[in-house]
C-alpha cells in the first residue's frame, strides 16, 4: 500500500494576521510556520494504516525551498520519505496539478489531504486532485478504515454523517475524527534528518486568477456590559437594538 | 453567456443556503445583464423546485436519473458541467457546503475555470472580475481576481442573505449520459439528525466552553438553544475531551461559522477560537472572568457565572415568547 499525504506550510494558529505593500501581500515578518494541523491528523492515519510493515508513507509539499523545515517535520511525524515540487503554490489549481503530475508517475493507492490549509482556506485541492486523476475524492472525512483495496468513509454532512465505500484509487481530505495527530518523538527527529527528501520542479499551469488585495475585518465596536444580576435584560436588547431574535 | 447555479436538496427540499445561492446568482446574471439558470439533481416534487422561482431562477434543469440519486461528487461534477455548457454559462455558483466543498473544484476543473471558494460579497466588476472571499480562517478577507473565461463560485452561508426577485418558472428534463467511473463511490448509509439545527447554516448558535466543567451541564446550552432555534456549538478542547462531538467544534481548526447571534458561554477566546468566529453579526459573551479576551470582540457581554446567569436568560426567553 503506497499512500501519498500532501502538506502545506502555513503560519502558526496563533499568528496575527496582518499585510504589507498597500494590502496586496500577506507580511510574513516574524511569522512562525507549522504543518498545517489537518494535514497533521491525515498523515498521522496514514501513518496508522502503513504500520507494521503494510504500506509506505510518503509526503508532497508544493513550495519553495523555506518549506523544507515543515516537510522535515512531517519525516520526523513518521512519513518515510518525501518529495518537493519547486514552486510557490500560487493557488489551489496550481497545487494540485503539481501533485496530480507527480501521482500519475508515482502509483498510489491512497492520496489524503488535510480539509482545508489554514491559510487561504481554500478546501479545493484534494477535489481537484481527484478530478486530474479522475478518481474519486471524498472531501471532509472524519474516519477511513482501509483493508488493501476497499475503504470505508465516513464525511461530514451538515448535521450528520455519510458512510461511504470507495474501491480502488482515491483522494480524500481529512478532518478531526479521522486520526489523533500525533507528535514526534526524539528517534522520530532524529532519523528525520536522513530520510529521503526529493526535489523535483514544477510543471507550467496556466493562471487563471489571483489574489489581488487583502482585508482585515472592520473592528468592532465596544461592547455593552450587562450586570449579571439582570442577565435577563439580555434577552430584551437582543430582540429590540439588536434585532436578532 | 449566462450563469447557472447549482441547487442542492437535502431528501427532496431545498434549504435556504440554496435560496441564497440563487439569490446571489440572479444578482450576478443581472450585474452581467444575462440570464439564469438552476439545475437539480436528485428526486425533488415540481412544487418544491416552483419555489426556486421566488428567488430569480426562471429555468430549471431537473436531474432525476436514479444512480444520481444520492450524491457522489465526481458524477454530480460531471452532470453540472455539462448542463454549464449547454447553458452556454460561464458563471456557475455553488453553495459553500460540506457537499459543495467537495463538488466546486472539480467543476473548476472540468470547465477550465478559476473557482473562487467561500464568497461573501457579490462580485466587483470594475477592474475585471473580482471575488470577496474568507482567508485565514475569518482573520482576513482577500479579493480573489479572476482572468479565467469560465468561473466558478463557491458562497458562503449566511453572507448574502435571501432575496426575493419572483419569476415565472420553466422546468425541463435534463439527461446527461453518466459514465459508469463516476460513480465507483458508493453511499451506504446517510446518517442525519432531523431534529437539530445544522451548525454551519444555522443563523444563531450558542457555544460552550471548559468553563462549563463538564458534558453533564450541557442541558442548559442545548435549552437555550432550542429556545432560540439555534444550533450548539463547543471549543476545542470541550470536542477534545469528547464532551461533545468534533462536527461541533468552531474556531481555525474547526467549523468557520457567520451566524447572526453567537452566543458564546464558558469560553475565553483565543485567538483560534475568534478566528472561526468573529464573522458572526451580533456575538454575547458570558464570562466569569472579566479579563477574558473574548470581550474584546463582544457586542453584548455578561461578567458572571454561567450556571447563574443561564438559568436568568432562559427563564426573560421563556417570558419573551409567551
Ligand atoms: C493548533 C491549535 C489550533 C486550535 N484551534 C482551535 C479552534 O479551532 N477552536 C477553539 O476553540 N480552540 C482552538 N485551539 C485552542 C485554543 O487555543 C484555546 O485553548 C481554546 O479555545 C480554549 O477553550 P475554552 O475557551 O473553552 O477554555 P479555556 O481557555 O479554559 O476558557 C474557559 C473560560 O471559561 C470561563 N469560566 C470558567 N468557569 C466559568 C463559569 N462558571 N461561568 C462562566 N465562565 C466560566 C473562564 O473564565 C475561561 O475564560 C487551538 C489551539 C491550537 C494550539
Ligand atoms: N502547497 C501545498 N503543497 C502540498 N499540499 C498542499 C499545498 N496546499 C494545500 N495542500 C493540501 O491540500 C489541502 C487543502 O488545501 P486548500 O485547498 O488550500 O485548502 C491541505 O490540507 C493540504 O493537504
Amino acid at each position: 500500500m503506497k499512500i501519498l499525504v500532501c502538506i502545506s506550510n502555513v503560519p502558526d494558529t496563533t499568528t496575527k494576521i496582518t499585510f504589507t505593500g498597500d494590502n496586496t501581500e500577506f507580511n510574513t515578518a516574524g511569522v512562525q510556520y507549522i504543518v498545517n494541523p489537518y494535514d497533521e491528523i491525515a498523515l498521522s492515519r496514514a501513518i496508522e494504516l502503513a504500520e507494521g510493515g503494510k504500506g509506505t508513507v510518503t509526503v508532497i509539499n508544493v513550495g519553495e525551498a523555506a518549506t523544507e523545515p515543515t516537510i522535515r517535520k512531517a519525516l520526523a511525524i513518521g512519513a518515510d520519505d518525501a518529495v518537493r515540487v519547486n514552486g510557490a503554490p500560487r493557488d489551489a489549481y496550481f497545487v494540485a496539478t503539481q501533485i496530480a503530475e507527480y501521482a500519475k508517475s508515482n502509483d498510489f493507492d491512497i492520496i489524503l489531504c488535510g480539509r482545508e490549509s489554514i491559510d487561504y482556506n481554500g478546501s479545493q485541492v484534494a477535489a481537484m486532485v481527484g478530478e486530474l486523476l479522475d478518481i474519486p475524492s471524498i472531501s471532509i472525512i472524519k474516519k477511513l478504515d482501509y483493508d488493501g483495496s476497499t475503504a470505508t468513509i465516513e464525511r461530514e454532512i451538515e448535521g450528520g454523517k455519510e458512510v461511504v465505500s470507495v474501491s480502488g484509487k482515491f483522494v480524500a481530505s481529512c478532518a478531526e475524527g479521522t486520526a489523533e495527530a500525533k507528535i514526534p518523538n526524539m528517534r522520530g527527529i532524529m532519523s528525520a534528518r536522513t530520510k529521503p527528501l526529493q526535489v523535483i520542479e514544477a510543471v507550467a499551469v496556466e493562471e487563471v486568477g489571483k489574489i489581488s488585495k487583502f482585508e482585515t475585518p472592520a473592528p468592532r465596536g465596544s461592547v455593552k456590559l450587562i450586570p449579571a444580576e439582570s442577565a435577563e435584560e439580555l434577552i430584551g436588547l437582543l430582540h429590540s437594538e439588536a434585532k436578532v431574535i | 453567456m449566462s450563469v447557472l447555479v447549482y441547487v442542492e436538496q437535502v431528501e427532496g427540499k431545498f434549504k435556504k443556503s440554496v435560496f441564497e445561492a440563487v439569490s446571489y446568482a440572479k444578482a450576478i446574471a443581472d450585474q452581467q445583464g444575462t440570464s439564469l439558470s438552476a439545475i437539480s439533481i436528485g428526486n425533488v416534487a415540481e412544487s418544491e423546485l416552483n419555489e426556486l422561482g421566488k428567488y430569480g431562477a426562471s429555468k430549471i434543469l431537473k436531474v432525476e436519473a436514479d444512480q444520481l440519486k444520492n450524491f457522489v461528487n465526481q458524477a454530480y461534477a460531471s452532470v453540472i458541467a455539462e448542463a454549464a455548457k449547454n447553458e452556454s454559462a460561464n458563471i456557475v455558483v455553488i453553495s459553500n457546503s460540506f457537499s459543495g466543498k467537495g463538488l466546486a473544484p472539480r467543476v473548476a476543473v472540468k470547465l477550465k475555470a478559476g473557482l473562487v471558494d467561500g464568497a461573501v460579497e457579490l462580485p466587483t466588476t470594475d477592474g475585471g472580475f473580482s471575488v470577496k472571499k474568507t482567508a485565514f480562517s475569518g482573520k482576513a478577507f482577500a479579493i480573489a481576481t479572476l482572468t479565467s473565461e469560465n468561473k466558478v463560485i463557491a458562497l458562503n452561508p449566511n453572507a448574502f442573505g435571501v432575496k426575493e426577485n419572483a419569476v415565472s418558472v420553466a422546468i425541463e428534463a435534463f439527461s446527461p449520459e453518466v459514465k459508469s467511473s463516476d460513480l465507483t463511490a458508493i453511499v451506504k448509509e446517510i446518517v442525519r439528525a432531523t431534529n437539530k439545527v445544522s451548525l454551519p447554516d444555522a443563523e444563531i448558535v450558542v457555544s460552550g466552553g471548559r468553563g462549563l466543567k463538564g458534558p453533564e451541564n450541557w442541558g442548559m446550552v442545548e435549552e437555550l438553544a432550542d429556545l432560540l432555534g439555534a444550533a450548539t456549538a463547543c471549543s476545542k478542547p470541550v470536542s477534545d475531551a469528547d464532551w461533545r462531538p468534533h462536527s461541533e467544534h468552531v474556531g481555525q481548526t474547526g467549523i468557520a461559522i457567520s451566524p447572526n447571534l453567537y452566543i458564546a458561554i464558558g469560553i475565553s477566546g483565543a485567538i483560534q477560537h475568534l478566528a472561526g468566529v468573529s464573522s458572526s453579526k451580533v456575538i454575547v459573551v458570558i464570562n466569569k472572568d472579566p479579563e477574558a479576551p473574548f470581550f474584546k470582540v463582544a457586542d453584548y457581554g455578561i461578567v458572571g457565572d454561567a450556571f447563574e446567569v443561564v438559568p436568568k436568560i432562559i427563564a426573560a426567553l421563556k417570558a419573551h415568547k409567551a
